[in-house]
């Protein structure tokens, strides 16, 4: 608790990143011919806020991440972060991949304090690094080496490298999709929990639909490939949220019936 | 698992090799080397092989260091245990050398001017001792300089081949083109090409070495895999960044694979280019000597190559060690 506010200390004010995709359309490449993947999106995230993104697999939800995070640039449209155009990767916008793609030949430590040492502030960073590696529990592991690590551990240095360039928007691609049910679940609680403290955006990848329930405030349901928005949920449900509650299970069974599974 | 199974074969011959605090195996060793100074000495040479006398000292030296070392081994810590677990070998080194003596300078089984008793090939040392000094640093001269200029080119062309596509469409034709050629069949070229056989020589054991550090290496940069540059980028990382701590580090592995193949390769042409038209060197002593029948001489310098070649081997293996030690776990070695 006392790490995580050492690490979002100096951003109080400017915690959020609003995100705003406007009528953006992407396409690939694929053996010459062009391959839609995403149709039209438009999407305003406020500030702080804390969206999931559903749908079926393969439908262009990572496209979107990825697009956010300024790997790749829209065939069509623009996506907009704090209303400037979003160009190339910022350290302010962090992906967190479904694999922690942690590098295997660097410690947990020297993982984390590679946003850092890319940015050439290496030096003024130090307690920063220790700070993330304790809001993530992972303060004994700091000289292990990755393929030491359980998947939960992993996924968690992942997240530690991610926070501790102080973000203001985390754009999570199923960053507990590969975990057994146990650790996804503490790991969701501890995401919140994250969130909470810092208040930066979150736009989370899922298609666990009662994930997306747990966490966000938000759930856009998009089509097959190529995605189009279907349908926006608002959660308006105060945290913590149980999944048993009768308004989760509800929307839940809302959710599905978007998605085409009537149970 | 195999870490295991050497552990349970050391502690067996750990435990057959003593008799309650005296180290049989030392004393079964020294009485070996003791009967091969026996042998040396009881029966007369069938020819003079010369610094016989200097060889039976040695050996008994070494059976009396051995017997002492009977009583004591244990004291020695690592370079003790090291002993205790080579025991076997010392036995048997001892055995040999008496057999050695006898096939060869006792009996005159083996055919005389191509096989020399042991003490003959410890006359060549003593006598000749300079001449093979200077061959060792000749060759050591054109195998440090080719080596590593031909790993350091080899290196950075790979890098460049692997990440620019511009260079890999001019670059990769050619190198798929020279890279399977035998760098030995250069030689008549690069003698004529070149104004000094030394330089010759230095051309053909950098290209030997750097060809497979090049091939490596770009197939190394090539295969990272492309999440890990995400992630460096998405974390402010520029391009100097990603070619220097991503690319590189992550390509390792596969660049130790050419260089211990460059390694190999590098002897394979070291020898052959002294052999031709070389001044001294290792490889020219081989030659000279066998021109002029003396194999104990030959004998000799095999030896020094063999401990020369295995211990730059062993040597590349710790570096690695050393640079690679995240792999352990991630790859079974």
């Amino acid at each position: 608790m006392v790490a995580a506010a050492a690490v979002h200390a100096a951003s109080d004010d400017s915690a959020g990143l609003a995100v705003d995709f406007q009528g953006v359309s992407h396409q690939y490449d694929l053996d010459g011919q062009p391959l839609p993947v995403l149709r039209q999106i438009d999407l305003a995230v406020a500030p702080g806020e804390f969206v999931a993104l559903l749908g079926p697999s393969g439908c262009g939800k990572s496209t979107l991440l990825r697009l956010a995070a300024g790997l790749e640039r829209p065939s069509s449209g623009e996506v907009l972060a704090d209303g400037t155009i979003v160009a190339r990767p910022d350290p302010s916008r962090v992906l967190v991949f479904q694999d922690p793609t942690l590098f295997p030949w660097r410690t947990v430590r020297d993982n984390v304090a590679i946003g850092p040492e890319a940015r050439g502030v290496l030096a003024g960073s130090q307690k920063r690094i220790d700070d993330a590696l304790r809001l993530v529990k992972l303060e004994a592991f700091a000289s292990a080496f990755p393929h030491q690590l359980s998947g939960g551990m992993a996924q968690r240095a992942a997240l530690a490298r991610a926070l501790v360039n102080d973000p203001r928007l985390l754009l999570l691609d199923e960053p507990l999709g590969r975990l057994d049910s146990l650790t996804r679940l503490t790991m969701q609680e501890e995401l919140l929990a994250l969130w909470r403290q810092a208040g930066y955006t979150v736009i989370l990848v899922t298609h666990d639909v009662e994930e997306a329930l747990l966490l966000s405030e938000r759930v856009i349901v998009l089509t097959e490939r190529p995605a189009r928005i279907k349908a926006e949920v608002a959660v308006d449900l105060p945290y913590p949220r149980r999944r048993d509650d009768p308004r989760i299970v509800a929307q839940r069974q809302h959710i599905l019936e978007i998605l085409g599974f009537s149970a | 698992m195999s870490a295991a199974v050497d552990k349970d074969a050391g502690e067996k011959s750990v435990s057959s090799a003593f008799a309650g605090p005296v180290w049989k195996h030392g004393l079964y060793a020294a009485s070996a080397w003791l009967l091969a100074a026996i042998v040396t000495v009881a029966f007369p040479d069938v020819v003079p092989w010369g610094s016989r006398d200097v060889f039976v000292a040695l050996l008994v030296a070494g059976a009396v260091v051995l017997a002492g070392l009977a009583f004591g081994v244990e004291k020695l810590g690592g370079f003790g245990r090291g002993l205790i677990h080579y025991g076997p070998w010392l036995i048997a080194l001892g055995l040999w050398f008496a057999l050695w003596e006898l096939i060869t300078a006792k009996l005159g089984w083996m055919p005389k001017p191509f096989f020399s008793p042991p003490h003959g090939l410890l006359h060549v040392y003593i006598v000749d001792w300079q001449r093979i000094l200077i061959c060792i640093a000749y060759t050591a001269r054109l195998w440090t300089i080719g080596f590593f200029s031909g790993i350091i080119v080899g290196f950075i062309g790979g890098v460049a081949l692997g990440w620019s596509k511009t260079f890999a469409y001019w670059g990769m034709p050619v190198l798929k083109l020279i890279g399977p050629v035998p760098a030995s069949a250069w030689i008549p070229a690069t003698f004529f090409l070149f104004p000094t056989t030394f330089l010759a020589s230095l051309f053909l054991v950098a290209l030997a070495s750097g060809i497979p550090v090049a091939i490596l290496t770009a197939s190394g940069v090539n295969s990272v895999n492309r999440s890990f540059y995400d992630v460096a980028r998405t974390l402010g990382a520029s391009s100097r960044y990603l070619v220097l701590r991503v690319a590189i580090p992550a390509a390792l592995p596969h660049v130790f694979v050419g260089l211990f193949m460059g390694l190999y390769y590098s002897f394979a042409v070291l020898v052959v280019a002294e052999m031709l038209g070389a001044k001294y060197g290792m490889g020219w002593y081989l030659q000279f000597q066998t021109a002029y029948s003396a194999y104990a001489n030959v004998y000799a310098m095999l030896i020094i190559m063999a401990l020369l070649c295995s211990g730059l081997v062993k040597l590349l293996f710790v570096v690695r060690d050393r640079l690679l030690g995240w792999q352990k776990g991630v790859v079974q070695w």
